[in-house]
Parts: structure tokens; sequence; C-alpha cells
């Protein structure tokens, strides 16, 4: 489904999604050539998440994001350049290369702190909905985390006091281990709840909560779209849960990038290794969102090309501005402890 | 004796251990953080099903559950993976554990061991690269464990299981490919016994965990110039071996201080009051300590090395100590 948008949003949301998806590709192809150590979190499988739901926030909205932010960041317009600057340590990086892959953020986008804790945004976001309460504007706070989060217990001390208090906050959780992969596979980490749907744990603290397909653009446009109104009015918080299949490239600690994506594997997956090829036959949201912009004829086949050639080049110019960019002075290293 | 690399004499040791007393429990995802052989503890898991769970990301849940388990008789291990996570467990450590035994004027044990890796790992930033064991030390009631060798593991991970205490582990990822000795009897080494890693006339390098196996390497190049350093490893901070620190102390009458804790309040910080209140008489040369500088961890490799206690920031101490 897609979002009830004209199509120069629609497009808009088509090439975020590109973005995001080539330059974790990229990411991992560096990782994997040694250019850069250090352990990191992609996006990949998402981007039908965070992408629409983030084009619902008005600019003067937080966000508050975890270790896999990547997405996060680009669907807010972060500048891609900068966020591998970052991620690579450089000079030119977001946070100057204090924070990397795990902590990026941007304050004038509207994030304040990345965590790496898991969970540990979760009271963050939950004080900034009271800061911008109190301060009586109509902006909200946006809590962007995984289902494992659910399992501290500074998730549930949170829900109780957002909804005690009413708080203009939408924590949207990225449950991207639906169908039981991940932990349960033995592989890569994904969340061991009793509760389950998810919704069951904000719902008992009385907060309103859904769940929605994050694979599926328009269905996520539509509940983060309605939710963020009613937090607007002053209805207090809400919780979406958004269901992702993980990426199978993405289940190890270390991900590889089992093929790399082009818009042609959307009508034909036969170029993708056997054991792949479900995901993205069936659950890849960025191919299922390009494959219904054409079905309903909102682009064709040639402009999708375009578009997808017109970012891999912003995300090749990303890495040479990153490569380009030197490491910071050491003595950098001791700035920045106190405002 | 036959040589192991670290995470072999490592697992080795818990697999004695869980075989030796069932009331051994592990609450555990991988006990080896994300080394490449982590898979290898899917073996001891399939081993034992009932024993080693994987607990939610409930840190202070886990820990809590962990500590009352073991004032009702198990013997728990608990990884809590990076030791940064010891924060959100926290108020259950330093709180319940470490508490119990003292205010209930002798009557509740909490033998849990808290198993973590902690230090500079290499891009871990600010949140992932804490070294906590100044902080613990600041609470009465935990023993503190920093090993750093194959045998040095083994040996201690079974004394801590064996331990009446709450314990805190503190392991280091970067010793992991490490190989030394390991006697094939089974060994447990006791707490406060410090060892002397390298016997060297000139300076006394008191240093814990990754940080011995980083001065033994700055020990080997000074020697070329002519300099012989004696590294001791305390083993345990509590208990601690004062005793073999002080009689180095004599020998060289010059000290360095080597611990990835920031440099406030830190461990070099502790030892190196303990030696001045105790050996003012004895030194030659002030104290010096080489510690993570005072600053949270940063990311970029180029600027984690510099507020690291790195080679040359040890080799410049010794120097100086001796100049
Ligand atoms: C407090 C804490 N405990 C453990 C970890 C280690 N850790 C990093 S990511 C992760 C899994 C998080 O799962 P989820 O929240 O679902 O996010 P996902 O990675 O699936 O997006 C864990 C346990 C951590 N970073 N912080
Ligand atoms: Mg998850």
């Amino acid at each position: 489904m897609l979002p009830k948008l004209p199509r120069e949003s629609l497009i808009e949301l088509c090439r975020k999604m590109f973005l995001i998806r080539y330059f974790e590709e990229a990411l991992i192809g560096l990782h994997n050539e040694e250019r850069f150590k250090g352990h990191y979190h992609v996006y990949i499988g998402q981007e039908a998440t965070g992408v629409p739901a983030i084009s619902c926030l008005g600019v003067g909205d937080y966000l508050f994001t975890t270790h896999r932010n990547h997405g996060h960041l680009l669907a807010r317009g972060a500048d891609p350049r900068r966020l591998l600057a970052e991620i690579l340590g450089r000079r030119d990086g977001y946070n100057k290369g204090k924070g990397g892959s795990f902590h990026t953020n941007v304050t004038s986008l509207g994030f304040p702190q990345t965590s790496g804790v898991v969970g540990g945004i979760i009271p963050l976001a939950t004080g900034a909905a009271y800061a911008v309460r109190a301060q009586k504007t109509d902006r909200i706070s946006v809590c962007l985390f995984g289902d494992g989060a659910l399992e501290e217990g500074a998730a549930a001390e949170s829900f109780n006091m957002a909804s005690l208090w009413k708080l203009p906050v939408l924590y949207l959780c990225e449950n991207n281990g639906k169908y039981g992969q991940g932990k349960a596979a033995g592989t890569a980490r994904s969340s061991t709840m009793a509760v389950y749907p998810l919704t069951d744990l904000p719902a008992g603290y009385k907060i309103p909560a859904q769940q929605v397909d994050g694979t599926n653009a328009g269905a996520v446009h539509g509940v983060v779209s309605e939710a963020v109104k009613k937090i607007r009015q002053g209805g207090g918080p809400q919780f979406i849960e958004a269901q992702t299949v993980r990426w199978p490239g993405g289940v190890t600690n270390w991900p590889v990038v089992p093929i790399a994506t082009d818009a042609a594997i959307a009508w034909d997956v036969t170029s993708v290794p056997e054991a792949e090829r479900e995901w993205y036959r069936d659950s890849d949201p960025v191919l299922i969102f390009i494959r219904e912009l054409v079905e309903k004829k909102q682009v064709s086949r040639e402009e999708i090309s375009e578009i997808q050639q017109g970012i891999l080049g912003v995300v090749s110019q990303a890495v040479e501005f990153a490569f380009d960019s030197p490491y910071p002075n050491s003595e950098t290293a001791l700035e920045d402890v106190f405002a | 004796m036959r040589e192991l690399v670290y995470y072999e004499a490592k697992l080795e040791g818990l697999r004695e251990i869980l075989a030796a007393d069932e009331r051994v429990h592990l609450f555990a995802e991988s006990f080896l953080g994300l080394s490449e052989h982590r898979g290898l503890f899917r073996e001891i898991v399939k081993d034992y099903p009932d024993r080693v769970i994987a607990p939610p990301i409930s840190e202070i849940g886990f820990c809590g559950l962990a500590i009352g388990a073991a004032m009702a008789g198990l013997r728990p291990i608990v990884d809590l993976s990076t030791a940064s996570f010891t924060f959100e467990a926290w108020p259950q450590i330093v709180n319940e554990a470490a508490n119990a035994l003292y205010m209930s004027g002798g009557q509740t044990r909490a033998p849990v061991v808290f198993h973590m890796l902690h230090g500079l790992r290499g891009g871990g930033a600010a949140q992932h690269s804490h070294s906590p064991q100044a902080m613990l030390w600041n609470c009465p009631g935990l023993e503190i464990v920093l090993p750093s060798s194959p045998r040095d593991v083994r040996g201690l991970l079974k004394t801590a299981v064996n331990s009446n205490n709450p314990t805190i582990f503190i392991d280091h990822t970067l010793l992991f490919e490490l190989r030394g000795p390991v006697p094939e009897a089974d060994e447990a080494i006791p707490f406060g016994q410090a060892d002397v890693k390298r016997a060297g006339g000139d300076v006394t390098v008191i240093a814990t965990s990754y940080m011995v196996q980083r001065c033994l390497t700055v020990a080997d190049r000074l020697a070329n110039e002519g300099i012989q350093v004696e590294v001791v490893d305390p083993r345990t901070l509590v208990p601690l071996d004062f005793q073999t620190l002080m009689a180095s102390v004599e020998k060289t009458r010059r000290v360095v201080i080597v611990d990835e804790c920031h440099q406030s309040c830190g461990v070099a910080a502790e030892l190196a009051a303990r030696i001045g209140e105790a050996g003012f008489d004895k030194l030659q040369a002030p104290i010096r300590r080489v510690t993570t500088l005072d600053v949270p961890v940063p990311y970029s490799a180029p600027l984690e090395e510099f507020i690291s206690p790195s080679e040359s920031r040890v080799a410049d101490a010794v120097r100086a100590v001796l100049s």
C-alpha cells in the first residue's frame, strides 16, 4: 500500500529508502574490506518504517534513536557524507569523530542523543516530551527503538510516567524479529518477551498501542500520521510496533550483502542467491515499495532506474568525502567534556 | 606445560566448573562477547540446557535474580558482556549483593560471579568502553578479579565460583588470542596472590588485566635500552596482596602503575595512595600513573589511542621515574 501522498512526496520517500539501502550496503563493503573497524548496525529491511514514519514529523519535533540509527538520520535529512565521516571517525563527522556509528546524532535535525545502551533512550524521549509540554509548545517527542528494549525495566517505568502525565511522546518500536528470526534462531539477538503481542505491554499502562506491517510504507504512514495528530492534540502517549522481517545479511554480528540491491530484483529474483531469495521477494521493503510505485503508475521503471543511479552517485560521493576527511587532531579528545 | 589460547583456557575452566558443581547456573549470551569464538559457547549451552540460560536484555533483573538465587543456595555466574552494562544493574550489585552479608550481621551470603569485559576494545566509544573496577572497589563487600593470562583466567574463575562472596570477574576481549602455559591439572588460583609476571630490578610496574600484557611488551623493549622492569600483576584487587607489591617496591624503589580506569579515583590512584602511605621513605621518585585520560572514551581511532594508557605512555613513565 502506498502512503496517501502526492507523487512528488512518494518519489522523495523512494529516494530516501534507496539512500539508506545503498549507504548501508556501501558501509558493509567498506567494513568487509577492512577500511574501518568496529561494531556497527545497519538499517536494511526497516526502510519502509523509518522513512514514512519520520516524514510525518514536524521540524521542531525531537527524535531519539539507538545503535541502529543510520536510517533514522538519513530519513530525517542528514547529509550522508557527514554521517559516513562520523562512522569512519573523521573530523567532518557529525560528532567530530567522537561518537561513531553507535552515537551519530544531529541536534539541528532534532536528535538530542543516540544511545548504544539498549533501553537508554526511552526515559530520555519521555523527558523531552515532558519538557515540550512544560514549554507549552505543540512539539512532540519520538522514541525509535528495537523490540529488545522492551526487556529493560526503563521501558516499563517510562510508559508508566508517560501515561500518568499524558506526555506527548510516540514510542515507535521496530520489531525486526518477525517470524522468530534472530535470537530464537540462535543468531542475532532480538527480543525474548513473555508478553506477546508486544503492544500488550504499553497497553497495560493504558497507552494506546497498535501493530503495523513495517514493510508496508502506506500502512506505516497511515498509523504514524494518525498517532502524531492525536499526540499533538494533547491526547497523551501512543505506541506503535512496526514489524519487519530480519534481513538475512544481518543475522550475524558482522553483516554481509548477499546481493547488491537493484530495482530489477523487484520483478525478478532469480539473481538472488537461493538462501536469501525469499526475503528479497516477500519482505524487502524497498523492493515492495518500488513495485507498488510502478504498479500504481506513479513512476515508470525507467524513472526508478534513474533514481537508483542518482542515489548510487550520492553514496559514492559520500564515500569519497568521508575518506578525504582527515582524522581529528588527537588533542581534540580532551575537548567537549564540559559545556 | 601444555599451551592454550586464552579463550580456550577460559572455556575449559567454565566447563570444569559446570561439570563439578550442579549449583552453578550461568546466565549468559556468549561469555566471549563479540569474539569470533563465541560459537564455541553454544556447545556448552547444548551440554547444559537447564543450567546455561540466555536472559532477556534485563540487566537489573537478571543480576538481581542471580543474587536472590545465590541467597537461596545456587552459585550463579552472570554475564554482563560489556562492563558498561553493569551500570544497568548497579542497584542490585552494589546495594544488594555487596551489602547482604554485612547488613545481615553475617547471616546472608550472596555468592554470585558477575562476569564482564572491560576497557578500550577499539571503537567501543563512550558507552561500551568502561573499566568499572575502581567504582566497584569503592563498594566494600565485592571481591574483584582481573585475569591477564590463560592460566590465570581458568584458575581464577574457579576460585570465583567457589568464593562465598559476590565476585566481580573483569575480563578483557583483547586478551582472548593470547597463548600461554596452562597446567593439565585442575588448578584454582587463590585470591589475594599477586604474580610477578616478569622480574627486574630497576622499576616496578604494577599492571592489571590487559595492561599486564602491554607492560610486558614495553618491558621487553626497555630491556634493549638496559632498563630492567619488574611487572607485578595483583590479579585480585579485593583481596589485595599488598605484601608482594611492596616487596617489589622495596627492591626497585620506583613505581609506575598502569590500569585502564580513568585517572581520577582509579585503581592506580588507590594503589599509589597505599604505596605512598606505607612506603614513602622507600621511594626514590614520585609514583607515576598511566591510565585512561579523564574524558569519556572517544570513538575515532587516533583519539582513542591518545587517551589510552598506550605503550609509549607506559615507556615514558618508566623513563621518567628513572630520571
Ligand atoms: C543495556 C544493554 N544491554 C545489552 C546491550 C547489547 N546489545 C546491543 S544491541 C542488542 C539487541 C537489541 O535488540 P533490539 O532492541 O531489538 O534492537 P535491534 O538490534 O534488533 O534493532 C543488545 C542486547 C546493549 N547495547 N545495552
Ligand atoms: Mg530487534
